[in-house]
């Protein structure tokens, strides 16, 4: 089901953890959906020194984090905010179609920790980052 | 050091060498039709016959030939439903009780009939995953064509009141059917004591083949022919019958309740030391009812983690395992047994299913139990959920 990719960044993920101080977090996903993904940036001089990252959900999920801190890492913002899904699928050798909704996830979360970092220094994030989706899943997480 | 431990016999189970040994010779010299006249043919008539027997012997069954062979339990659910709805809808009676966490070969069969327009009410399970009788007995109305209860949940593995629902069904003339595919091997059954009607069955969960099951279905019930064709299975399901697999399902439901008590009591101990260990583990429960409950099988969810990691992780040691959490099933919700007896969708993501045979051993147990805390606690270690529960447990 799995690329050996994907299953290398599950059993060994990268940057898994907190940054204390970390400049930027961004949240995204819920409980009830069974994803929620937590991105933690350290920024210097408009670069992502350091990211972490903590995951609630399947193997795609906590791989696609993984391998998304790897994409974002000593990269400029900009750059980070260009950081896609499809682009995090591919790296990951794809992912199975019914998977693909983490991909998303793993790209709203940075751009919410980024949305985060402009928030904390007093810009306002959203004529930059965009909008953030907060859940995956077309907002069908509300429906019962 | 690696060692495998296959316990997901709800899934399926490993053909039996006993099971093996009869239908290997039915592949070869025993290829004969079953309706062929000559005596290759007739070798292959008698050996079905034979498998028929030892059917109905194991289910208590009156006659021989109230066994249908089928395709697998699915079949079977598929057709004792329609196949009894639609002869009772000649008599007006459009109306069927179920309950609300049925295997999809059931759920899915009176959707369908829902849409034909007959009328479903799907009953409670409760959080200890047992139907109510009093809830069935008030359920039902003048219209009700059919009553169908699972025997024992193949998630939850709880075992339902099934002798009460059938006295209850047969005092109203209420047909009655019971998928009885987690149940037959691992609870005793008697269709004639139970006052069971119509029973689905299938060999590859008790060490028999893919690809093969029975339904019962008592005599003088009428049920609709599911394949036009040949005279195969009293002309009510035609073709060629599956020679080797049904000798198979005879030889695995014969030796699944010949030492029915034997092996039932060596997999309660399983299953017990299994559950004891695991619900060490902090914030974990147990679903479905502790006591009525199949002796194998055992539920539990673990707080602030998802399913799927969980069986990822225990396959990357060895262990095959399922899981109810929705990446599992390729939905968006969890699976509907798991909501069905009340738990929220972010508890039932957290979901293991383990599942013993006679061929587990207390040392395929302790390996389990030695490696799912330290699963747990790697994925709860990165877990944003688990970080918010313990946060709240603090009051912070």
């Amino acid at each position: 089901m799995y690329t050996e990719l994907v299953m290398d960044h599950f059993t060994n993920p990268r940057n898994v953890g907190e940054i204390a101080d970390a400049d930027g977090i961004g949240e995204v996903g819920n409980a009830k959906c069974g994803d929620i993904m937590k991105m933690y940036i350290k920024v210097k001089d408009n670069v992502i020194t350091d990211v972490k990252f903590k995951t609630y959900g399947c193997g795609s999920a906590i791989a696609t984090s993984s391998i998304a801190t790897e994409m974002i890492k000593g990269h400029t913002i900009e750059e980070a905010l260009q950081l896609s899904n499809k682009a995090v699928v591919e790296a990951l050798g794809g992912l199975p179609a019914h998977k693909i909704h983490c991909s998303v996830l793993a790209e709203q979360s940075i751009k919410a920790a980024i949305a985060d970092y402009y928030t904390r220094q007093g810009i306002d994030p959203t004529p930059i980052v965009g909008e953030i989706h907060e859940c995956c899943h077309d907002g069908e997480c509300g429906k019962e | 050091m690696h060692r495998f431990v296959y316990a997901d016999n709800s899934a399926t189970t490993k053909i039996s060498k006993n099971v093996l040994d009869a239908m290997l010779p039915y592949f070869t010299e025993g290829y004969g039709n079953p309706s062929s006249l000559y005596a290759l043919g007739q070798q292959a008539r008698a050996a079905i016959d034979e498998a028929r027997h030892k059917v109905a012997v194991a289910l208590g069954a009156k006659k021989d030939n109230e066994i249908y062979f089928t395709s697998g339990g699915s079949e079977a659910d598929n057709w004792a439903i329609k196949g009894a709805a639609h002869e009772m809808a000649k008599k007006g009676k459009k109306h069927i009780v179920s309950t609300k966490f049925e295997h999809h070969a059931v759920l899915h069969t009176l959707d369908a009939l829902k849409k034909e327009g007959f009328e479903i009410t799907l009953l409670d399970v409760h959080e200890d995953g047992l139907v109510r009788i009093d809830e069935l007995k008030a359920a039902v109305r003048e219209d009700t064509a059919l009553v169908t209860v699972m025997f024992a949940n193949n998630e939850i593995g709880t075992i339902q009141p099934i002798a009460e629902i059938g006295e209850f069904c047969r005092e109203k003339g209420i047909l009655f059917h019971t998928d009885a595919v987690q149940a037959v091997g691992n609870v005793e059954i008697n269709v004639e004591d139970m006052k069971i009607d119509l029973l689905s069955l299938s060999a590859h969960k008790i060490h028999g083949p893919k690809g093969v099951g029975a339904l019962y279905c008592r005599n003088g019930i009428r049920i609709e022919t599911l394949i036009n064709g040949g005279a195969q299975e009293r002309s009510k399901r035609a073709g060629t019958e599956n020679t080797a697999g049904i000798v198979g399902l005879g030889v695995a439901i014969t030796d699944a309740v010949s030492d029915i008590n034997a092996r039932c009591e060596k997999l309660k101990a399983l299953r017990d030391r299994f559950i004891d260990g695991a619900l060490k583990i902090e914030r974990s429960r147990l679903n479905g009812d502790r006591e009525k409950r199949l002796a194998g099988s055992a539920n539990l969810c673990f707080e602030g983690i998802e399913g799927e990691s969980l069986l990822l992780w225990l396959d990357h040691s060895g262990i095959c395992a399922s899981s109810g959490s929705a990446c599992t099933s390729g939905s968006l919700d969890p699976s509907h047994v798991l909501l069905s007896i009340g738990l929220p969708h972010e508890i039932a993501h957290g979901s293991l299913r383990v599942s013993f045979s006679d061929e587990n051993t207390t040392e395929d147990v302790d390996h389990i139990l030695n490696v799912l805390p330290l699963i747990i606690d790697k994925l709860r270690a990165m877990s944003p959920l688990w970080e918010r529960i313990k946060k709240e447990e603090k009051g912070e």
